[in-house]
């Protein structure tokens, strides 16, 4: 066999927007009608390429993330690749077993218990029933709910219902395994032991194409990752690459609304440099906003805020809040600041936020959401939100100080 | 197609879960169990009997334990027909999430549908045949028939199956339709009556596929005597022909599956 796992060349996909008969009451009356017409032949243009022109590779072993905004073309990239749909043109070619982590729940049925549901599910992805049988203690083991398999899955909680999904899908030993975003499923501890199973997937050898938009995941998971945009690939390159490329697509700043008395004209995000959207967790940030009124305003402030992908905020300022008059400005004057930032942020992509805001009247007067996205890159490795930059400066094992009865 | 089918195979063992899967079902959250499976022939052969017995009022003929035999033989497979085109025309939309989310064979599902109704059918079928010895209906040698007519009717209704889930996923009202001409079809079929009343005319209703197979059914089992063996052939003809073009319809609609559902 040789070291390709999956290839793609030159793959497209068109879809056909609008509508479609799906009851012969319309089809019959839509065709007859064409027939008077005269338009039966005349082809329906609209149609449009959710794919264009997509090749790649993956060989044995490696692992490649798929990135790119809703709308690029992942999901028909993902249902392509797991052969639930066929491209219009191009070819596919998968060397073993392909398995997908997509909808892990899909295959169960709510009235039989989980011990049913385990074997369904398995033969489903793929599994024989000797392989379920062999891997059956592995599999409730890592789902946790061994008191409850053999309930009907219908009485089970949704955290419930999506581990046992995950136990089985997670053990299908796939040579070419595609993961989407199942990692939100469960609680913090289970997500963890998803991400970990995956990695161990990959250090046995499995080829593991991730598609996702959260860059954290895919910077944690992949070594190369894929960029597409409007259904082409724009880019193939190590995961960091990719990622930088993936944040400078980010939508340009869309002029503020002709109505608002007062919007901000620009935000930037540089280093000591320049304009920069890649950072060093720790590294120092200055964030320039400007704001331009159209109609005398007063007692204005800036604020700025961080927000992770889960929309979380964690971290705000103002300028009131930093100890700043609120300012006021005539017709066309302008408003410039400039924060200074020491990014002691974990590694991850952060969104800022930039708003003009009133504090006496609490009225928010515009909003940039997001302003600019960054991301930090980090050499300690360290989790969460924040990077409290820890050293180890101390570590030893002792043995025990007495002796412990043996059974 | 040699690769199709050889796919086919390889996921055998999900055709047999997911036959499991809806007997299962089906059967778990009923009080009656398996009950179920033999209540809707009962309904058919008692309304069977019910039309024969107005029969023998009007041709002032006596009614005999052959005739009912003969509507109860007649019954139990149709019943068999009809549950399986009906279950078929939802088995892909009734599954909806495997369709547009894993990729496997998807015409596990027909099958499995066809395979499901044909549990209950062997159950009734047991019944039918104990039934038929309490009755002392006898045997013969031609008994050796049912198992190859049986088979015809499978064939024919996988065939149908394949049709019908397949079209029924493009078009929503097919499955009423089919509704419509399942509830009517047991006047256009030789359940209660059969064929030879309607005297040399009555050939035009054998070419409805399932006709001659009931009647060949009727006349191996109650009247001991050889099915008409041209119309048996007709029927397995429409038969392989509908399962094979079936087949070949389902596999080429199959990629546009998860995109239409």
């Amino acid at each position: 066999m040789s070291d390709v796992a999956l290839r793609m060349e030159q793959i497209y996909k068109k879809f056909r927007k609008g509508e479609v008969y799906n009851s012969l009451r319309d089809l019959v009356p839509a065709i007859t009608g064409k027939m008077f017409r005269g338009e039966l032949n005349a082809s329906d243009k609209r149609e449009f390429w959710a794919l264009q022109d997509i090749s790649f590779e993956v060989k044995r072993g490696e692992s490649l993330g798929i990135i790119g905004h809703n709308g690029a073309g992942k999901s028909t990239a993902l249902k392509i690749l797991s052969r639930i749909m066929k491209p219009t043109k191009g070819r596919m070619i998968v060397n073993g077993r392909l398995s997908a982590l997509i909808e892990v729940t899909a295959g169960f049925h709510p009235d039989l218990t989980g011990m049913e549901n385990i074997f369904l599910h398995g033969t489903i992805l793929g599994m024989s029933k000797r392989e379920i049988q062999s891997k059956l203690d592995q599999i409730i083991a890592f789902s946790g709910i061994e008191e409850f398999i053999n309930t009907p899955v219908k009485r089970y909680s949704s955290g419930m219902f999506a581990r046992l999904g995950f136990a089985v899908a997670a053990h299908v030993d796939p040579e070419v395994l595609i993961v989407d975003e199942v990692l939100s499923v469960g609680d913090y501890v289970f997500q963890q032991r998803c991400l970990d199973r995956i990695r161990e997937i990959i250090q046995n050898g499995t080829t593991v194409l991730f598609v996702s938009h959260n860059l954290k995941s895919v910077t944690e998971i992949c070594e190369r990752a894929m960029l597409l945009d409007h259904g082409r690939v724009i880019a193939i390159d190590k995961t960091d690459i990719v990622a930088r490329k993936y944040l400078s697509l980010s939508a340009p700043l869309a002029p503020s609304e002709q109505s608002k008395p007062v919007y901000i004209s620009k935000v930037r995000v540089r280093d000591c440099a320049g304009e920069q959207s890649t950072f060093e967790s720790g590294e120092k940030a200055w964030v320039d906003v400007e704001v331009t009124a159209r109609e005398a305003i007063e007692k204005l402030a800036v604020v700025i805020w961080f927000t992770d992908e889960s929309q979380y905020i964690i971290f705000h300022t103002s300028t009131e809040r930093l100890g700043y008059a609120p300012f006021s400005l005539q017709p066309g004057g302008t408003y410039r600041c400039t924060f200074e930032l020491s990014l002691n942020i974990a590694h991850g992509t952060f969104h800022l936020v930039a708003e003009i805001h009133r504090y006496d009247i609490e009225k928010g007067y515009d909003r940039q959401e997001p302003a600019a996205t960054i991301f930090i890159g980090s050499s300690i490795a360290v989790g969460g939100a924040v990077n409290c930059f820890p050293k180890l400066i101390e570590s030893e094992t002792a043995a025990p100080s007495t002796q412990c009865c043996e059974v | 197609m040699r690769m199709e089918l050889k796919e086919l195979y390889k996921y055998r063992e999900l055709l047999y879960m997911i036959t499991y899967r809806d007997i299962k079902v089906r059967y778990k959250q009923s009080v009656m169990g398996f009950l179920w499976a033999i209540l809707m022939p009962i309904l058919i052969v008692m309304s069977g009997v019910i039309v024969r017995y107005a029969y023998s009022i009007v041709s002032h003929a006596p009614m005999k334990t052959g005739d009912i035999a003969n509507v109860a033989i007649k019954s139990v497979p149709w019943a068999f027909v009809v549950a399986s085109i009906r279950s078929t025309c939802y088995c892909l939309s009734g599954n909806r999430d495997l369709v547009v989310k894993i990729y496997f064979p998807k015409e596990i599902f027909p099958m499995a549908a066809v395979l499901a109704c044909l549990f209950d059918f062997a159950i009734a079928f047991g019944a039918l045949v104990i039934i038929l010895i309490l009755m002392k209906v006898g045997w013969s040698i031609y008994l050796l028939w049912a198992p190859v007519l049986i088979a015809t009717t499978i064939i024919l209704c996988l065939g149908i199956g394949m049709i019908l889930s397949a079209v029924s996923l493009f078009f929503r009202d097919v499955k009423h339709i089919v509704e419509v001409l399942l509830t009517f079809g047991i006047f256009f079929t030789p359940v209660f009556y059969d064929v030879q009343m309607f005297g040399p005319r009555g050939k035009l209703l054998l070419l409805n596929p399932v006709a001659p197979l009931l009647e060949g059914l009727g006349a191996c089992m109650a009247k001991h005597a050889s099915p008409d063996i041209p119309w048996f052939i007709y029927s397995l003809t429409v038969g392989l022909v509908t399962l094979i073009g079936g087949f070949v319809l389902f596999k080429y609609l199959e990629p546009e599956f998860a995109e239409t559902i």
